[in-house]
This record gives structure tokens, sequence and C-alpha cells, in this order.
């Protein structure tokens, strides 16, 4: 449809609502490894899932985003 | 009686301590670790939850942790389904580097009572994947029979409800499951709320006990750990050195053989 955005893979998509540990975001992240750097997460220790199931790290940048995902990053916390 | 000394042993790990404690509810990250150095348990208890950007929460509560030097096993806490618990098991190995997983399931909300039926559909997908599995669960037989053939070399049965502190709701189930599984590592975890319930514990044979709100909730956290350390060494003593057996009736424990006035009966 859009012949531009189509044949330019360089450029960010078009914005997507990802919903990230609970709260939608617009993001233009292709990948999970480009939104955890997009929302700030850095070298942070975390875990990821993408619609209930485990992201590896290693696969977080080989894990592409459609419009609609639900996204949970986690770390270390107190438990019993 | 048992052999002394005898060290409790999970899939092949030895511990000199018999006491597992959570990480949570205390007052601050000071009173907890100065808690788990005064428990001197060699397992704590840890979870994951959902991580704010640009905030590392995780990684400063991730230090403090290491830096005890502690064998951590993480928890499920909070999962209903068991996939929410395999994917939360999954998310934990990578993060905290150990493939143990204190796996609960949870099944109801007013008692936090183990969703049996998940926990073991929950426990053999990780047990085949590698996971080394403490299921939470109840005293029921059946279903620790098939955590067990599920691959799972420990059970940890419930005292009473999560947090609630009443101790052993149901010693003659718990007894009944030592006697059922003499060689399976048993833990009582949760509903511990006073040493006495720690040492009651102890007392029928489990191999360990598992609290966190015990503690992290006493007036002086770690005061009550050196106290639930000290319960946990007598009731495992207790149970080695062989309890005597309960009577009906009285029996005098002073000779009555050469009881002075014996002749005299009760005439006077």
């Amino acid at each position: 449809m859009d012949s531009l955005t189509k044949h330019t893979a360089a450029a960010p998509a078009s914005a997507r609502t990802i919903v990230v540990n609970g709260a939608a975001r617009l993001s233009t992240a292709v990948t999970l490894a480009a939104l955890l750097t997009e929302a700030g997460y850095g070298d942070a220790k975390v875990a990821t899932a993408r619609n209930g199931d485990f992201v590896p790290e290693r696969l977080r940048a080989t894990t592409l985003l459609t419009d609609g995902d639900q996204i949970e990053i986690v770390s270390p916390r107190q438990g019993g | 009686m048992i052999a002394p000394d005898q060290p409790l042993t999970f899939y092949g790990t030895p511990f000199a301590s018999r006491m597992l404690i959570g990480t949570a509810l205390y007052a601050s990250p000071e009173i907890l670790s100065q808690s788990v150095k005064a428990s001197g348990a060699g397992i704590v208890t840890v979870s994951l939850r959902r991580e704010a950007a640009r905030a590392k929460t995780g990684q400063r509560f991730w230090e403090l942790i290491r830096a005890l030097g502690v064998t951590v096993l993480p928890n499920t806490a909070g999962c209903r389904t068991a996939r929410e618990a395999i994917t939360t098991a999954e998310m934990a190995r990578e993060v905290f580097g150990t493939d143990w997983i204190k796996l609960e399931v949870i099944g109801n909300d007013d008692t936090l009572q183990p969703d049996l039926f998940g926990l073991v559909e929950a426990a053999t997908v990780l047990a085949k994947d590698g996971f080394k599995v403490f299921p939470y669960t109840t005293e029921d037989l059946g279903a620790a029979d098939k955590l067990l053939a599920a691959g799972c070399d420990v059970l940890m049965p419930w005292g009473a409800p999560i947090g609630s502190g009443r101790g052993l709701n149901n010693p003659y189930g718990l007894k009944t499951m030592r006697n059922y599984f003499p060689g399976i590592p048993l833990v009582v975890d949760a509903g511990i709320g006073a040493p006495s319930h720690a040492a009651a514990a102890m007392e029928l044979g489990y191999d360990a006990v598992l609290l966190n709100t015990a503690i992290a909730k006493a007036g002086d956290p770690p005061r009550m750990a050196a106290a639930f350390a000290e319960a946990i060494r007598a009731g495992r003593s207790a149970y080695e050195a062989g309890l005597m057996e309960m009577r009906d009736m009285a029996a005098p424990s002073t000779p009555v053989a050469g009881t002075p006035f014996f002749d005299l009966g009760a005439s006077s």
C-alpha cells in the first residue's frame, strides 16, 4: 500500500501498539531487542516473554514484534 | 533412631542448615541481610517481577543476594496456570543462572493453596526440560506420587496457608506423608508462624522447613531468624534421637518401689 515504507527496510516502520508490562506504548521498534533499547532498559538484568512465551536473550534481536504484542520484562525481586 | 548429622541433600547438593528462608517483606535490605546471616540458611527464595525502564531495581536486589553467598531458589509465586509458571521458570533460569525452581501454581485466592493439576502439568514439562523442581504442594499423596513420577526429587507440602502463621494445620496428613515417602526429601513450606511450629515439623521427620513471614514480620527479624535456627536444630535432634511413644494414661516416672509410707495406703 505504501510503497515508500515497503521498499525502505532500514527506515523505522510505522509506530505500533505494544503492551509492555501491562501498559500500552507506541513503538517503532522492529525487534524485541530494539524495544528494550527504545524503552530505556539498556543493559538491565532482565528476562523477557512475548505473548506468554519466554524469549531468551540471544533471540531478542531476531524476535520480530507485531501490533498488539504483549511483552513482559522482569527482573530479580524479593520472594517467599 | 536415625544416624545423626546426615546432611540434607537436594538434587545432589548437601546443605548444613535445614532452613530455607524467603527474602520478601523485610523492612529494609539491611535487615534482610542480617536475618539471612543470623538464620544460617543455605538457601533463599527469590522471585521475578516487572521491571520499570531505567530503574535497575532488580540489579540492586540481585547484588545484595549474591553478596550473601547462599544458594538461590527462584519461585513462580503468583502464577495461576501451568503455562504462566513454565514461562516464569524459564525466565528465572536465565536471570538467576540456576535450573532450580520453587514451583508454585496457585489455585485459590483465599488460601493460596496449590492447583495440584496445574502443578503436576508444569512439573512434568519443567523436569523434562532439565529443571530441578521444588513443588509447593499439599499433603495429598496422589498428587505427590504424580510429582515424583514427573521427575521431582523433593516435595514441599504446606503447613498452613501462605502468610497465615498458623503452623501445621494437618499434622496427621504430614506424618502420613513422611511415612509414605521415607526416602524423599520433604520440606514444610508455608504457614510456619513460630519456632515451635518449625520444631514440630522437624520432630515429624521433615527434612527442612521453608519460611518467610514469621521472620520478616517479627519485631526483631535477625533474632527471630536465630530462634528458628535453634528450634529447627532441636526438632531435628529430637527426631534423630527417637521420640517416646505417646500414652493415654499417666505412668509414674519416679520409681514406685521404696515409696515411703507405701504400706500405710490412704487410711490416714
